[in-house]
């Protein structure tokens, strides 16, 4: 008899255990989407930010300034549910208009454009970086929100299910061009 | 910032990973940063010695000792163990585990980088005990192996720690995705262009009218840097072009290696042993193609890189990995893997064509620009950028103790 409450108590504990641990696990890797989704919208952020000084610093024609504005204002005004949809149109913005270097070289030739030139690759190599760190969280996220042991014992609380930030995050491939050594972030 | 890289293989042993977190050290410290790299190697001998660090057993492997760079930390001896076909040399055990997360508590680091997590080492302990901002580069490509799915459950919750992978090649990226899932980041290994490209050329190594010579670099004894493939197409490259010498800069049997070729032609071989770096560079300055004849293993191709930079026209098995380095084929001629035939014709036409061998030098000259530590280096700051905006510095990752866990069992 006393054996049997001795094993049942040991059982129930190393359970007890286990859940706790994943319950750490499940919060943790809510933190790192957290810190994902942040780092994130610091970049998407940057780059319309960008794409403004450069629409309105009046170097590129009116058509190409305008495109570029509207699709930068857009995107930095989304709410949540347009957000993926405002901020791949201006990538498609970006690319339409940087798909030709005389573009580029017009930006380049303004003063200060060098360095505009500069903060814009860094942005548009950027954004799909922090894109892809930001649904590797989700993926986990999720892989360990759907074991059973999660669902059963409901570890994930209140926390709502993650979801990835699907966007065409395409750079123009002028400015994703790594053949030209550049000094950026020094 | 604050940078923490683990190595998880053998400082004193050469091998690409070891290299390639000495250059990105370097870079950064170039750039004014403040790196700490945590590695396997002896511990330096220490006046008096220091409690807990382990004393070298007497009688042990060694002699003397490489000095290690000052921006080394020494995490103690390393054991050899048989894994993935070849022998690594691991840190594992409560001692490695106790010095990483003194390392770890010690450094504050901004930003920790773990190099080839996936592996039973070194690195895999620093991922168990650290928490915080975490970037883990893999480097290698291998199939999905038993092992590896045993352990996945035991992996699984150290790998969830880390907030961005990068992988070095597209081929190295799609592995890990169809292994542990999730996505990464491509950014190739680095190289000094300009080291390469600056190096003088030696007379003689350096190939005359009719007389080219030929480079390979590359352990002599592995099957899978693909010497063996080389030396049997190179009877047919000497029927075409006698005068053809083969530069072989490398370790090994050098008996062995010749031993299948006919006794009159193994004049044409020149073995050059071990070589320094700058003599790598001045050889692959000299020659007048650099063939890389691997079979197999090879999850990024530095080495084509280096020849490329250094103005070498290379000539490479088509493995995914070299494909990708030699931009499918039109930084460099690739030709079908293990096929000594189409090596041997792929090389006496090329030799046969210095125009080709000009285009080919210049494109390859044009195509390693993406490769170099200025290009690399501001890569890899901007993915510490990413992850350690807003966030705290990495920590030792206090596990919640058996009390603690049991309180809030009960509550």
């Amino acid at each position: 008899m006393i054996t049997t409450i001795v094993w049942i108590a040991a059982a129930l504990l190393l359970a007890a255990v286990y859940l706790s641990w994943t319950a750490g696990r499940l919060d943790r890797l809510h933190a790192r989407i957290d810190a994902a989704r942040a780092a994130l919208d610091a970049q998407l952020l940057r780059r319309a930010s960008v794409t403004q000084e450069v629409a309105t610093a009046g170097v590129l024609d009116p058509a190409a300034s305008i495109v570029l504005y509207q699709a930068a204002h857009d995107a930095r005004q989304a709410e949540e549910d347009q957000r993926e949809v405002a901020e791949s149109e201006l990538s498609q913005a970006l690319r339409a208009v940087f798909a030709e270097s005389a573009q580029l070289e017009a930006v380049r030739s303004a003063p200060g454009g060098e360095e505009s030139v500069r903060e814009l690759a860094a942005a548009v190599r950027r954004v799909p970086m922090a894109r892809r760190f930001h649904n590797d969280a989700v993926r986990a996220a999720r892989a360990l929100r759907r074991h059973r042991t999660v669902r059963w014992f409901r570890l994930a609380g209140h926390a709502p299910f993650p979801l990835a930030f699907e966007m065409d995050d395409e750079p123009p491939a002028i400015l994703a061009d790594r053949t030209e050594p550049d000094r950026e972030g020094h | 910032m604050r940078i923490g890289i683990v190595c998880p293989y053998s400082w004193d042993v050469p091998g690409g990973v070891q290299f390639h977190i000495r250059d990105l050290a370097q870079h950064l410290i170039g750039l004014g940063h403040e790196v700490s790299v945590l590695a396997p190697a002896d511990d330096p001998p220490r006046p008096g010695g220091r409690g807990g660090a382990p004393t070298p057993r007497p009688g042990g492997r060694g002699g003397a000792p490489t000095p290690l760079p000052p921006y080394v930390v020494p995490a103690g001896r390393a054991v050899p163990v048989p894994y993935n076909g070849s022998v690594a040399r691991l840190n594992f055990g409560f001692l490695s585990a106790a010095r990483v997360r003194r390392w770890v508590h010690e450094g504050n680091f901004d930003v920790l980088h773990i190099h080839e997590p996936a592996t039973p080492s070194l690195s895999l302990l620093a991922c168990w005990s650290a928490q915080g901002p975490i970037v883990a580069t893999f480097h290698t490509s291998n199939p999905r192996s038993r092992a590896m799915i045993a352990a996945y459950p035991i992996l699984q919750p150290a790998l969830e720690k880390i907030s961005a992978r990068i992988a070095v090649s597209e081929y190295a990226r799609r592995t890990l995705v169809e292994h542990l899932g999730g996505d990464a980041v491509v950014i190739p290994n680095g190289v000094d262009v300009s080291f390469f490209a600056d190096a003088e050329p030696k007379a003689e190594w350096q190939g005359r009218e009719g007389e080219n010579t030929i480079g390979f670099i590359g352990r002599i004894d592995e099957p899978r840097k693909g010497l063996p493939v080389l030396i049997r197409a190179l009877p047919r490259i000497l029927a075409e072009r006698p005068g053809t010498r083969l530069l072989v800069a490398g370790r090994g049997d050098e008996e062995e290696a010749v031993a299948d070729l006919p006794r009159e032609l193994r004049g044409q071989v020149e073995f050059l042993g071990m070589v320094s770096d700058e003599d790598k560079a001045r050889l692959l300055r000299s020659v007048d193609l650099y063939i890389a004849p691997n079979t197999g293993g090879e999850s990024f191709g530095i080495i084509l890189v280096e020849a490329m930079s250094a103005g070498a026209p290379v000539l490479a098995s088509d493995l995914d990995a070299f494909a990708q380095v030699l931009d499918g084929g039109e930084a460099g001629e690739l030709y079908a893997n293990e096929d000594a035939d189409a090596l041997a014709a792929a090389a006496v036409r090329l030799l046969g064509d210095p125009e080709r061998r000009a285009e080919l030098r210049d494109r390859g000259g044009r195509h390693v620009r993406r490769f170099d530590w200025s290009t690399v280096g501001a890569d890899i700051l901007a993915v510490y950028e990413t992850v350690t905006d807003g966030a705290a510095a990495v920590a030792p990752d206090e596990r919640v103790g058996l009390r603690a866990r049991l309180g809030l069992a009960r509550d």
